[in-house]
């Protein structure tokens, strides 16, 4: 098995965060893992992305070109990734700010209305975690009990109190990931 | 026993040094590679060893400081990005010149100039060539994985101290920045005043009436005997190519056709001989370890064996010079490199495989 | 009074004046009549007198004491141009309890390295450093320093210092007395005996203060440079005090006690 992954929207998303508990999640699980980030001005508030690869095997590259799954949030991002995603791949995407949506018909593309959703119940600031729930549940690479331990590994200590909140907006997430288009 | 951890490479080579058994770390900010203080600052490595953390007031002061630190017969070490690296050419070249071990660590962005923060190889030339006035070589280590920022701290203290000489660790943005898995070793002891007056006995500190007073100088006035010394250096520079080269061979026994490249561009053709692989072509990945001394004799030995040889740098095309130097005129050796801090992707990688070699 | 004889001179007992064991046999390679030698002597004098010989690591600079470690009977370092701040931070880090000083003239301390200077002052590093100051750069043959009074020819100011265009002359000590990490700041000379007594007084205060990790120490001794003012000693030092004094006025900067 060998998941390659972009998340991509924009600095304060918690983009490169969402990224680090499923690579966390992927060393708990004795997985090779890898977590490549764009980094530099592009994180404070411009467009922000990163590749996660998590695979049985070795990994060869840690960027590559072509993702088995694509998680888009913001416009920008939709049109730099919407065509990297692999013929048969998954593409995420949140249509909250979202003016041109994806057309492709050789992919899988499923919207999450997480933004929406998170401020709704009070759960702004775990809005990255709904995502996270909803790609979860079309690809239970990692199990619910190691997200946990990859949560407690990459959020500093004072803010464990909040990991009770990060499921919840986990398990919100898998509910209202919608499908928009299947391949069969 | 070792442990596991998910790491940036800035942080794994951070937390690697002070299980090295560094004394010390003088640095200045400068992205790509600020993760490495940072961490430094964060984990009082004070309390952990006693060793000891300082920012400096730039990089020309940090390598002076590293000066100041190894003629004593400390590890210390020091870390930066290109334009900082160009900053701290004269203190290395004293460096080599009074014979003093220390690590410097280079995570790699684009130039010329201020450049650009992102990824690239460009620097090659200033790593291996000199980089600083007059003739001496570093021994220059590139890692291309998490893993390996961690490894070389440590190699690189040993080999430092082996050959009396500075050790470059030769990385770049995309390796300092990225996440991996990496293995770390036990925490080793720091040196002992007694293991420092045994293991380097010319180092500064304090004349005691048992010995005559140390030394430690790049100058002689004297043009033979600074000849001497450039003799000296040059034998030792030999003695590493005898014994430190190192390399990793992947695919090559049944090789066609032979990729060339270290660090994050060895990681990304190691995708792309992956993807030739499945489209029947036999091809093999080169990648040197250390980049002086470099690999020329198994580049020749597989000069021999194979149609054509790609080399890939992010980079307008350096490290090719040497390769170009083991093979000769036998094969066909080409070039592919972004620059600008641009990553090229394996598919381009392929591409430029059948375009330049195999094709061309 | 009777004769004494060359012979007699020569007897231990008739021995009024030794050089200090701290300093080698070596000839220095000064030029007869320079400050170096006498301020060389006062600093390895103080370290004999507190014993300290076997706990202390000095900076040499480049310049003219460029060797001041082929004279100095301690363990040494040469520094890269204007480092030796710098370069003794890091020894008195990594060697709380040893000795550190930097010996370095005004090119070195107040032009290439300025940064080093002012920054291992204000952040108080526990060291001395002895600053030389005599107005040019001595070794590379008598260019212009910072430290060059307006009006004054060098051979990169052959009409005299233009403060116009050359800039005006660096008062450098003054500017790191202002900084918090200073914690003794003084200007002494080593042409005249009472001189070289307080500047030996200025030297050994210094140390003393490092003994009690009381924080950066910094003598400067205004000197002169016969060959590159292009003078003879004595003119050199008449010259100094009537010129060099005035601008650079001895005394202590700041005592912190």
């Amino acid at each position: 098995m060998t998941e390659e992954i972009i998340i991509a929207g924009f600095g304060g998303q918690g983009v490169l965060s969402m990224g680090k508990i499923l690579a966390y999640s992927g060393v708990m699980e004795n997985k090779e893992v890898s977590w490549m980030p764009s980094y530099g001005p592009e994180m404070r508030g411009g467009t922000a992305n990163v590749i996660v690869i998590i695979s049985d095997e070795r990994i060869s590259s840690p960027i590559v070109n072509s993702f088995d799954t694509a998680i888009i949030l913001n416009q920008q991002s939709m049109d730099k990734f919407e065509k990297t995603v692999k013929p048969g791949g998954i593409l995420i995407y949140d249509p909250n700010g979202i003016t041109r949506h994806p057309g492709r018909k050789d992919i899988n593309i499923y919207t999450i209305e997480a933004a929406d959703e998170a401020s709704k119940v009070g759960l702004s600031k775990v809005f990255n975690m709904v995502v996270l729930g909803g790609y979860l549940k079309l690809k239970p690479i990692v199990q619910p009990e190691y997200i946990r331990k990859g949560l407690e590994k990459s959020l500093p200590k004072r803010h464990h109190g909040m990991i009770p909140e990060n499921e919840k907006a986990i398990d919100k997430g898998k509910e209202i990931i919608k499908a928009v288009h299947l391949l069969n | 026993m070792k442990e596991l951890r998910l790491m940036k490479g800035n942080e794994a080579f951070a937390e690697a040094a002070i299980r090295a058994g560094a004394d010390g770390y003088f640095g200045y900010p400068i992205t790509p590679q600020s993760e490495v203080m940072e961490y430094l600052m964060a984990e009082k490595p004070e309390e952990r060893t006693g060793m000891i953390v300082l920012q400096a007031e730039s990089e020309i002061a940090a390598i002076n400081m590293v000066y100041g630190g190894a003629a004593c017969g400390k590890r210390v070490l020091t870390s930066s990005s290109s334009p900082g690296v160009s900053l701290k050419q004269e203190g290395i070249s004293y460096i080599a010149g009074a014979e003093l071990p220390c690590v410097i660590l280079n995570v790699a962005r684009g130039g010329p100039g201020l450049g650009t923060i992102q990824p690239a190889q460009s620097d090659y030339f200033q790593s291996t060539k000199g980089g600083g006035h007059g003739d001496y070589k570093m021994l220059v280590l590139a890692p291309s994985s998490v893993q390996e920022m961690a490894d070389f701290a440590g190699l690189g203290f040993e080999l430092a101290f082996k050959y009396r000489n500075p050790v470059l660790i030769l990385s770049d943005g995309a390796i300092g920045q990225m996440m991996e898995k990496v293995e770390l070793d036990e925490q080793r002891p720091r040196f002992t005043d007694e293991e420092i007056k045994n293991n380097t006995p010319w180092a500064t500190t304090g004349k005691t009436k048992d010995r005559e007073r140390n030394i430690i100088t790049s100058l002689d006035l004297d043009s033979y005997k600074q000849e001497l010394h450039n003799l000296d250096l040059q034998a030792k520079y030999r003695e590493m190519e005898k014994n430190e080269t190192r390399y990793e061979a992947i695919s090559c026994d049944d090789a066609e056709y032979l990729i060339v490249a270290y660090g994050t561009s060895a990681r990304l053709s190691q995708k792309a001989v992956d993807l030739l692989r499945a489209e029947g072509i036999k091809v093999g990945l080169l990648r040197p370890i250390t980049l002086f001394p470099f690999p020329t004799a198994v580049i020749a030995k597989l000069a021999d064996q194979v149609k054509g040889i790609l080399t890939v740098e992010m980079s307008a095309g350096q490290m090719i010079e040497d390769v170009r130097l083991a093979v000769g005129c036998r094969v066909k050796v080409e070039h592919f490199g972004r620059m600008g801090g641009i990553i090229p992707s394996p598919t381009e990688i392929v591409d430029a495989m059948h375009k330049k070699i195999i094709g061309g | 009074m009777a004769e004494i004889t060359k012979e007699e001179l020569r007897q231990p007992e008739n021995l009024i004046y030794k050089k200090t064991d701290l300093l080698t046999d070596k000839p220095l390679s000064y030029c007869p009549g320079c400050g170096h030698g006498t301020a060389h002597r006062i600093v390895m004098e103080v370290l004999d007198e507190m014993g300290i010989q076997d706990q202390t690591i000095g900076i040499a600079p480049v310049g003219c004491s460029v060797l001041a470690y082929e004279f100095m009977n301690i363990d040494m370092q040469q520094a890269a141009h204007g480092r030796a701040p710098a370069v003794a931070t890091a020894v008195k880090r990594l060697h709380p309890e040893k000795f550190v000083f930097t010996y370095q003239g005004d090119g070195d301390l107040a032009a290439i390295g300025t940064a080093e200077t002012i920054h291992a002052c204000n952040r108080g590093e526990n060291i001395v450093i002895i600053f030389i100051n005599n107005g040019i750069y001595g070794m590379t043959g008598g260019q212009m320093a910072p430290t060059t009074l307006p009006g004054m020819k060098s051979s990169t100011s052959p009409y005299g210092r233009d403060v116009a265009t050359m800039g005006n002359p660096l008062k450098i000590t003054e500017l790191i007395a202002q900084l918090p990490g200073t914690i003794y700041v003084t200007r002494q000379a080593v042409h005249t005996p009472a001189n070289v007594r307080k500047t030996k007084k200025a030297v050994r205060k210094a140390f003393e203060n490092q003994k009690l990790n009381k924080g950066l120490s910094f003598v400067e001794i205004v000197s002169n440079c016969n060959s590159g003012w292009k003078m003879t000693p004595r003119q050199s030092n008449e010259w100094m005090v009537e010129n060099m004094f005035p601008f650079y006025p001895l005394g202590d900067i700041k005592v912190n006690d």
